[in-house]
């Protein structure tokens, strides 16, 4: 098999997730070679042979650092040709998903999306994906010759094995029709430790009241360089921004550590977070829904035990 | 303007999820069904661009006979009229395909960000494909200026505004607009509102489902005092290893 990963950058470092997608391609067992646009240095990219990449292709043309979905499917789909690959791998994120959607319309290849798993192949090419938004598992045969693979984070475990990939320059021919939608403004949170990305998570309900009580929240958070979340409802009254929203409607998130504050535990919350690979659940009603779904549970009042867990996780350092 | 609107039709947010058959088959005993809450957003923005603006608005599903009290719903809400294409949806593709065929002419098609049973938020880039017009995803905010769309696209971490030429896809989530709930006026105008029922179009499907599972339930849970933040911060680092 040989597979083409989308290798996706954030202010100029490969996100982890796209390591993830790289090292699940080379577990395929074929050749892996990763495909960077936009702004990223070329240390950054030859590193990317630690998780299996023997080439990296660089199209590094600065209308790629903003993610257009056109213009990154048809840069996609000239590497896809050019290298000659049968399976395209990717992280699932904004802009992968629907650029690799557009790929597999471009070359005839089956798609499957949030797989969790690497494929069985001792009958047919079976993958394992995460429905029903994180509720069940549904086992596929992806039965076309080319083939789109978008993962879920977790998918594989990261480690290093090989060693410094041979990074090349990649020139695709973009038209005018690649750039069909124009970036007006970008508004980004920086500085913090993106959601759908971060190992922790410090998410908040209802149950902090306010969003003027943020601040023990993120001191947490800070604490443990974790992202925050949140409920629908608080982000649905704004007392957080929307992209913080977790659940069915929302983020999906798969961290080691799901940290739930004043949080009911509502089935459409427990869906965005049940693949988190432990649970912390600080409640004030010892009878909430989320103690059930929990590794570990406080029964306490938030403005009191938040600020001590976070003194207790510094003084543990 | 004309504006298309694709709407799932899925199991309830509430729903607990079981499977019967040896694990084949969704089981559907006791699960009620709504349009999709992403689509149901998108639907919400096209009947205000109708009322602001005077478009049509119709309604689309790839479904079995079932879902046709979805569409009536949809219709209840203020679709002017609807069209089922009569075959099972659960290949992205499939679907793309039955829906770009009927999506000629429309000025505007939107969708949901995503579907909720089979997930994938493909489909609008797949149909966006198939027509050779934009797909613009996930979108939080619409606006008709003459022959442009401004919206805002949620980008991991913020918020992108962007514009494009009609006609194009959009995968809709909130906060575009206001779900809305049906009145007596429009259920009662939506039981003679149009629903045309029209074959697919003979697509190859390049992923069956074989089986399914459930997540492994859960272990109980440790409760630890409140005094003793410490013994969690400990278990954390040593049981759970994940600090
Ligand atoms: C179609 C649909 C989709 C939805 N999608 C989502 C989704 O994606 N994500 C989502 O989160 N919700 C979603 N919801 C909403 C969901 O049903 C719940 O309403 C919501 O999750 C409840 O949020 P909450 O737990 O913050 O608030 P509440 O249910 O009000 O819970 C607040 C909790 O805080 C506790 N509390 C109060 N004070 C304190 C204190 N001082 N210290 C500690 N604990 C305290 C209370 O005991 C309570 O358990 C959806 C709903 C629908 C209908
Ligand atoms: N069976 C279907 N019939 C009509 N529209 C659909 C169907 N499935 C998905 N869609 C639309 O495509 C969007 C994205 O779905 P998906 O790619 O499956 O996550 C949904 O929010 C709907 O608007």
């Amino acid at each position: 098999m040989k597979a083409l990963v989308l290798a996706e950058s954030a202010e100029g470092k490969i996100k982890k997730t796209s390591l993830e997608a790289i090292a699940y391609a080379h577990a395929l067992g074929g050749t892996v070679t990763a495909i960077a646009l936009g702004t990223v240095s070329k240390d950054e990219l030859a590193g990317l042979g630690k998780f299996g990449a023997e080439k990296v292709l660089h199209a590094s043309d600065p209308r790629l650092d903003h993610p257009v979905i056109g213009a990154y499917a048809s840069v996609l789909e000239q590497a896809f040709a050019q290298e000659n690959c049968d399976c395209l791998v990717l992280a699932t994120s904004s802009i992968g998903v629907p650029a690799a959607a557009k790929v597999a319309v471009k070359t005839g290849a089956g798609f499957v999306c949030n797989v969790v798993d690497l494929p069985d192949t001792s009958s047919g090419f079976k993958l394992r994906k995460s429905i029903y938004t994180g509720k069940a598992f549904s086992t596929v045969d992806l039965s076309s010759p080319k083939k789109v693979i978008a993962i879920r984070k977790n998918a594989v475990t990261l480690k290093e094995t090989g060693g410094v990939a041979a990074v090349q320059d990649f020139k695709p021919a973009l038209k005018e029709t690649d750039f069909n939608t124009n970036i007006l403004s970008t508004e980004k949170a920086t500085g913090e430790v993106l959601l759908p990305e971060a190992n922790i998570v410090v998410s908040g309900g209802r149950g902090m009241k306010g969003p003027e009580h943020w601040g023990i929240l993120e001191e947490l958070a800070r604490s443990l360089h974790a992202a925050t979340g949140c409920s629908k409802p608080v982000s649905d009254m704004g007392w957080r921004p929307h992209h913080e929203h977790v659940g069915q409607t929302g983020v999906k998130v798969a961290p080691q550590l799901y940290i739930a504050i004043g949080i009911s535990g509502a089935i459409q919350h427990l869906a965005g977070v049940n693949s988190s690979k432990c649970i912390v659940v600080i409640n004030k009603d010892a009878e909430a829904p989320f103690f059930k779904a929990a590794d570990y549970g406080i029964v306490g009042d938030a403005f009191d035990v938040v600020p001590k867990l976070t003194a207790a996780i510094k003084a543990a350092k | 303007m004309k504006i298309l609107v694709c709407i799932s039709h899925v199991p309830d947010t509430t729903s607990r999820i079981n499977f019967i058959d040896n694990n084949t088959k969704f089981d559907t005993s006791g699960v009620q069904y709504i349009i999709g809450p992403y689509d149901d957003y998108a639907l919400a923005r096209a009947v205000e661009l109708k009322e602001s603006s005077g478009a049509s608005v119709t309604v689309i599903n790839v479904g079995l006979a079932e879902t046709e009290p979805t569409l009536r719903k949809a219709l209840a809400i203020g679709a002017d009229d609807a069209i089922r294409i009569n075959a099972d949806p659960s290949d992205s593709y499939f679907v793309a395909a039955q829906i770009a065929e009927h999506a000629k002419g429309y000025d505007l098609i939107l969708m949901g960000r995503e579907s909720i049973d089979y997930n994938s938020g493909v489909v609008h880039a797949m149909v966006g494909e198939m027509l050779g017009i934009p797909s613009v995803s996930p979108v939080m905010k619409l606006d008709i200026e003459g022959d442009k769309v401004k919206m805002a696209r949620e980008i991991e971490g913020g918020k992108e505004y962007v514009e494009a030429k009609l006609p194009i896809v959009a995968g809709c989530q909130e906060p575009i607009a206001e779900w809305k709930i049906p009145n007596m006026r429009g259920i009662m105008s939506a039981r003679t509102k149009p629903l045309k029922v029209a074959e697919p179009k003979a697509t190859e499907k390049a992923v069956t489902h074989i089986r399914y599972d459930l997540p492994p339930p859960k272990g109980a849970v440790k409760m630890i005092s409140a005094d003793n933040v410490e013994q969690l911060v400990q278990l954390l680092k040593t049981e759970a290893k994940v600090l």
